[in-house]
């Protein structure tokens, strides 16, 4: 695939890992990816295993499934459960535990939960069955904030009544914030997510530079974006500098998208608190319709419960999300929390740290880097391939 | 989620520009491409990056050749260094 594949050299990324082993010395390097994509990348094509053992990539919040407290998910389960509705999320969404059931619990129940691609499926959704209420459970951050603002506009335009949003879009530079005051994390800078910043641009960062003299790097979603990020963030703090640079170039300008932010704040106004797994409630932190958008407002039209409902008890996800606790550190990852029967959040989405560790298998390398660091000898110290130098 | 995949736009399908079709792995999909205004105006040809039906941006060849360039001569020089040292031993 063209504009991927290139991003994908083997011998490039080898000897990029060895440039950065080679920089790095021999100090520890604590860098927290914020997205979910890129840790989805991390493990996909093992980065980790590349990167000498004290560069350590820290897994943080940007994961819009993972990050949705259960309370919030029941919410919408009981709006799928209302007689005459049709209920349309992603499908990363239907396998999350609810305090009672997930929705694909509620739709072997007999609710008409329907997994669509786009918002613009549920809009086509609504179009094709004018005597039901089509549900749109929205999430994800500024990335995937302006399709639902679109795809509302355009059902206003359309004289569209039976389309409703259930918004839970978040925006990342609160959760970035409430990570940067915690006292239990000492990171040397973030590679800061792509997608979200084709919206938003490389801007609103600037805060992590000036007030907590961290640097970031916004970086693309491919192997070699990754590594090139983290050798550009060991750079910045070798030079003595601190500064937002962009890596992903290629497809985020520095003001971001004037027209998709536009959008967002004809249909979005911020809500002055939203619960966050893991982080409680961060003010300011997520999206609601305006009060002109109201009658597609799924919270203001149907009868939300809006019970605050504690995560589970043997669920670390909250810790796992603050990028405090790794994920084969918590009590029940792999054992009763597995990708078929998930305890928490971050086991479901394929953006999420415990899914990624356990789908690609990474947990026991990773066990053995954390020995190999705390230096107790009795794992195998993680190996830091040569370069090999081909002949010619 | 936050996943997007670069794809290349066939065609506009309206007069607006809102909506366009894209080739993905041989398949044609319609997508929205209403965000693809200003910086990310985008003809027929050039590649976007599409996430859940939208065309988010416009990706650049300019851009991304650059990064490539910057990438292999970082690997390149890196390469020459250990070689230079591994003779110098020898």
């Amino acid at each position: 695939m063209k504009f991927a594949d290139e991003f994908r050299d083997a011998d490039l990324a080898r000897s990029l890992a060895d440039r950065i082993a080679a920089e790095a010395g021999d100090r520890h390097w604590k860098i927290m990816e914020v997205c979910g994509g890129h840790t989805h990348t991390i493990f996909k094509y093992g980065i980790e295993d590349l990167l000498p053992a004290n560069v350590e990539l820290v897994h943080g919040p940007g994961c819009p499934v993972c990050v949705i407290p259960m309370g919030r998910l029941d919410d919408g389960i009981a709006v799928a459960r209302m007689p005459g509705v049709i209920f349309t999320c992603f499908g990363d969404l239907m396998r999350v535990p609810g305090s009672e059931g997930s929705l694909l619990d509620a739709k072997a129940a007999g609710a008409d939960v329907r997994m669509v691609y786009s918002p613009l499926d549920a809009l086509k959704i609504a179009q094709q069955n004018p005597e039901r209420q089509v549900v749109f459970y929205a999430i994800g951050f500024e990335t995937t904030a302006p399709s639902t603002a679109l795809t509302l506009l355009r059902a206003r335009a359309e004289g569209l009544r039976n389309l409703f949003v259930f918004c839970n879009h978040v925006t990342i530079i609160p959760p970035m914030k409430a990570i940067l005051d915690s006292p239990d994390l000492r990171l040397d800078g973030f590679l800061g997510p792509g997608h979200v910043s084709t919206v938003v641009g490389i801007r609103p960062y600037e805060f992590v530079t000036r007030t907590y003299g961290k640097p970031v790097v916004v970086v693309g979603f491919e192997p070699l974006d990754i590594l090139q990020g983290v050798h550009m963030i060991i750079r910045q703090v070798l030079e003595g500098r601190c500064e937002v640079e962009n890596q992903y170039r290629r497809v985020v300008h520095d003001e971001g998208n004037p027209k998709a932010l536009e959008v967002l704040s004809q249909v979005f106004k911020l809500r002055p608190h939203f619960e966050w797994r893991g982080l409680g409630f961060v003010s300011q932190s997520a999206l609601e319709l305006r009060d002109d958008f109201a009658d597609f407002d799924a919270e203001k039209v149907f009868t939300v419960p809006g019970i605050r409902v504690a995560d589970p008890k043997a669920c670390q996800c909250g810790e796992v999300l603050k990028g405090v606790l790794k994920p084969w550190e918590c009590k029940v990852f792999g054992t009763a929390c597995t990708p078929e029967t998930p305890i928490g959040t971050c086991m479901v989405s394929s953006e999420g740290a415990c899914a990624a560790y356990y789908n690609f298998g990474r947990y026991s390398r990773a066990r053995d880097r954390e020995r190999a660091l705390a230096g107790s000898g009795d794992g195998p110290v993680h190996e830091i391939r040569p370069v090999e130098v081909r002949a010619g | 989620m936050c996943l997007a995949i670069p794809a290349r736009l066939v065609e506009y399908v309206d007069d607006e520009r809102n909506y366009g079709k894209v080739e993905l792995g041989g398949v044609q999909r319609r997508i929205n491409t209403s965000l693809l205004v200003g910086d990310d105006a985008t003809e027929p040809g050039e590649y976007v990056l599409v996430h859940v039906g939208f065309a988010m941006s416009r990706i650049s060849e300019t851009e991304a050749a650059e990064t490539l360039r910057i990438l292999e001569e970082m690997g390149a020089a890196y390469t020459d260094e250990v070689h230079q040292i591994r003779q110098w031993q020898s």
